[in-house]
């Protein structure tokens, strides 16, 4: 453990949020009710009193016109941060992110940019029921000109921000709503993290599990059952979907021989399935069994506590998943 | 106040030959094969983009559609980067990325042309907004056709800039028809200024097939919006002499109608104008005519001569190159 101030996901990006304001004056705060709300999921909290209502700015339910304001925004100069209450909502802004953001700096010839942040929260597991309960990175990762981020650690909750404010690109952020109460020790210089490398998060030799965002602590707990049982499994964090790392995942495989993929997202077409075709792509002979991949169930997430549980992936599916790539015998 | 004077009057029938011109030799390209994609004239409605032009700075910034050849050379980017742009070329104005639909230049704060019905307004929107947090005392001129006034994102962007009191004119282009859907069959109220007048910003209807009215709308218009705070709405009342785009058998009109519209074309109105006040003979219409058909040709001529982009540079610019300043 390292020493430092004891913090949550929560308050790690706030603080990050903070940093921002004070260090660079075109940076402003825009969404629904982040000011006097506070957040939905009280990020935003208290910024309001702290920078006032010009760079704290509350908007009317309008997604569409909010991120496109941003992007307007962040081409004439500003660098705002947008958030949307939850990725469910960003698909009523889903034009300006895919038709504008994504699109201006090549269609321009390279004369204008975009860099502007978007923050959002996804996923499920709190019986909100299907509309509150997508994990949509996935999708955004598919499209060219967009950067997309995944923080499972309080070091990049409070990291990736200002990294991704730098960027001239538009870097949508995927905050997982179970995640914002996670607490732990962080370095009180705690700063800025790159948001273009995967991270092995537990060393192993026996198997790789390749997961991201609200799954990483799901990984770690299958990994520390998995040691008991004497499997030795290493985990690797995505971090960012794009650019997606293929280096850190084909160098992990490499040494172990075997994948689990972990996924929120339903399979079908998701980012569990790039990170399997880019193993086939690029170490296909170093596998010694196929890659397995644990993924969400493919229904709109249901409501009722049993079946949103075995909707989504557990630990105990994590587990079983490694144990089966690993007895696979070469 | 607009000038009105012969020499004025002079200026705005250049600029609005210079588009017909320019768009009909297009058309005659888009036949020859060397422009594709889709094609959108704005013959007819010339008098709009050449009369609010007037009224901007240089330091003002435009949002267009997709149908921009005529903001585009009314505010100024060079006829040889836009038709080069459609030759798909490397010396085109986006580079051959956008072709007819999507013109930038950053120079003339030209923010593109958009080919989503609606999607410029929030675009505008920002770029007021980044203005108003500096300081800046620009005014973001926003166009955008009557069918856009049913999208979603026309009411959240004219809501939100009303409600933050954003330098925004909205020009809104009312040609009847969004392809073939004539406004009554699309609008429950079809008075676009009453309509937005219920945003609570200032909104008029202007003859958009007279040049000089609209530009003394826009002049009013983008006073208003500079005073602040808050947008304000004009709606140019206009018609396409052609058809929605090069694909269109034109089912939706009758023929009677169009030749009843071409009757007020704006071009013909001010060389009217002019000739009775003896400010235009034969011999100064065929000068003024000759110089318009040779900066087309130049253009043309640019556009030929322009050459391919690398393929080497596919993916140039997906991402920025450089780091942000
Ligand atoms: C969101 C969206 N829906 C549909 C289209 C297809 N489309 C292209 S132009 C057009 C008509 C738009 O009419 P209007 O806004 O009046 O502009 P005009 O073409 O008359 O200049 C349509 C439906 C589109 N480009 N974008």
């Amino acid at each position: 453990m390292t020493t430092g101030v004891r913090t949550s996901y929560r308050e790690a990006i706030r603080s990050a949020l903070r940093e921002a304001l004070q260090r660079d004056p075109r940076v402003f705060v825009m969404g629904e009710d982040v000011g006097r709300y506070g957040g939905c999921y009280a990020v935003t909290k208290g910024l309001l009193e702290e920078f006032g209502p010009e760079r704290v700015r509350d908007t009317p339910l309008s997604e569409s016109t909010f991120v496109g304001a941003g992007i307007g925004a962040a081409m004439n100069g500003m660098r705002p941060i947008v958030e949307i209450m939850t990725c469910n909502f960003s698909l009523l802004a889903l034009d300006q992110i895919m038709n504008n953001a994504a699109t201006v700096s090549h269609m321009s010839g390279g004369q204008f940019s975009v860099p502007l942040v978007i923050r959002m929260a996804t996923g499920a597991g709190r019986q909100v029921a299907a509309q509150h309960s997508h994990s949509l990175e996935g999708w955004f990762a598919h499209v060219p000109g967009l950067k997309v981020v995944t923080p499972a650690t309080l070091e990049d909750a409070r990291g990736m921000l200002w990294t991704a404010l730098e960027d001239p690109n538009p870097v949508l952020i995927f905050e997982h709503a179970l995640l914002y109460n996670a607490e732990g020790e962080l370095p009180a210089d705690a700063g800025p993290v790159d948001i273009d490398t995967a991270r092995v998060r537990r060393e192993g030799r026996d198997v790789s599990i390749v997961t991201y965002g609200g799954s990483l602590p799901k990984a770690l707990a299958a990994a520390e059952e998995l040691a008991q049982a004497g499997v030795q499994a290493e985990v690797v964090d995505l971090r960012t979907l794009r650019p997606l790392d293929t280096g850190t995942i084909v160098a992990s495989v490499t040494k172990t021989h075997r994948a689990v993929i972990v996924d929120e997202g339903w399979r079908s077409g998701s980012i569990s399935a790039e990170v399997t075709a880019r193993l086939v792509e690029h170490c296909f002979y170093e596998l010694d069994a196929p890659v397995r991949r644990v993924c969400s169930a493919e229904v709109p997430t249901p409501y009722a506590k049993h079946m949103e549980d075995a909707a989504l992936p557990q630990v105990a599916d994590i587990v079983a998943a490694t144990q089966d790539a690993v007895s696979t015998v070469a | 106040m607009p000038r009105h004077t012969e020499d004025h009057r002079l200026h705005l029938l250049r600029e609005m030959l210079r588009i017909r011109r320019f768009e009909e030799k297009s058309a005659e390209l888009y036949s020859a094969g060397k422009i594709r994609g889709f094609l959108h004239l704005y013959i007819g409605e010339e008098a709009v983009a050449a009369g609010v032009m007037q009224s901007l700075a240089p330091d003002d910034t435009v949002v267009a559609t997709y149908r921009e050849h005529g903001h585009a050379i009314a505010r100024g980017v060079g006829m040889g980067p836009l038709m080069a742009e459609m030759y798909g070329k490397a010396e085109g104005a986006s580079r051959g990325r956008g072709g007819s639909m999507h013109i930038f230049d950053a120079a003339t704060r030209f923010v593109g042309g958009n080919a989503i019905v609606g999607g410029g307004l929030p675009l505008a929107v920002g770029y007021a907004l980044a203005d108003r947090l500096r300081g800046d005392a620009r005014v973001t001129c926003c166009f955008f056709g009557e069918g856009a006034v049913a999208e979603g994102e026309f009411h959240e962007s004219m809501n939100l800039a009303a409600l933050w009191g954003l330098p925004v004119l909205f020009c809104c282009e009312n040609n009847l028809y969004a392809m073939g859907t004539a406004l009554q069959r699309s609008e429950s109220e079809t008075d676009l200024a009453l309509k937005a007048s219920a945003y609570g910003m200032p909104a008029w209807h202007v003859d958009g097939m007279d040049v000089e009215a609209v530009e003394a709308a826009a002049q009013r218009a983008v006073t208003t919006v500079r005073g602040g705070p808050g947008p304000v709405f004009l709606e140019m009342r206009t018609y396409r002499f052609r058809p929605h785009s090069m694909y269109d058998p034109e089912l939706y009109r009758p023929k009677e109608e169009v030749a009843a519209w071409k009757e007020r074309d704006p071009i013909s109105t001010v060389q009217a104008t002019l000739r009775e006040q003896g400010a235009l003979d034969n011999v100064a219409l065929e000068k003024l005519e000759d110089e318009v058909a040779r900066e087309v040709e130049a253009a043309v001529a640019f556009a030929e001569a322009a050459t391919l982009e690398s393929l080497d540079d596919l993916a140039r610019f997906v991402y920025a190159e450089g780091a942000a300043e």
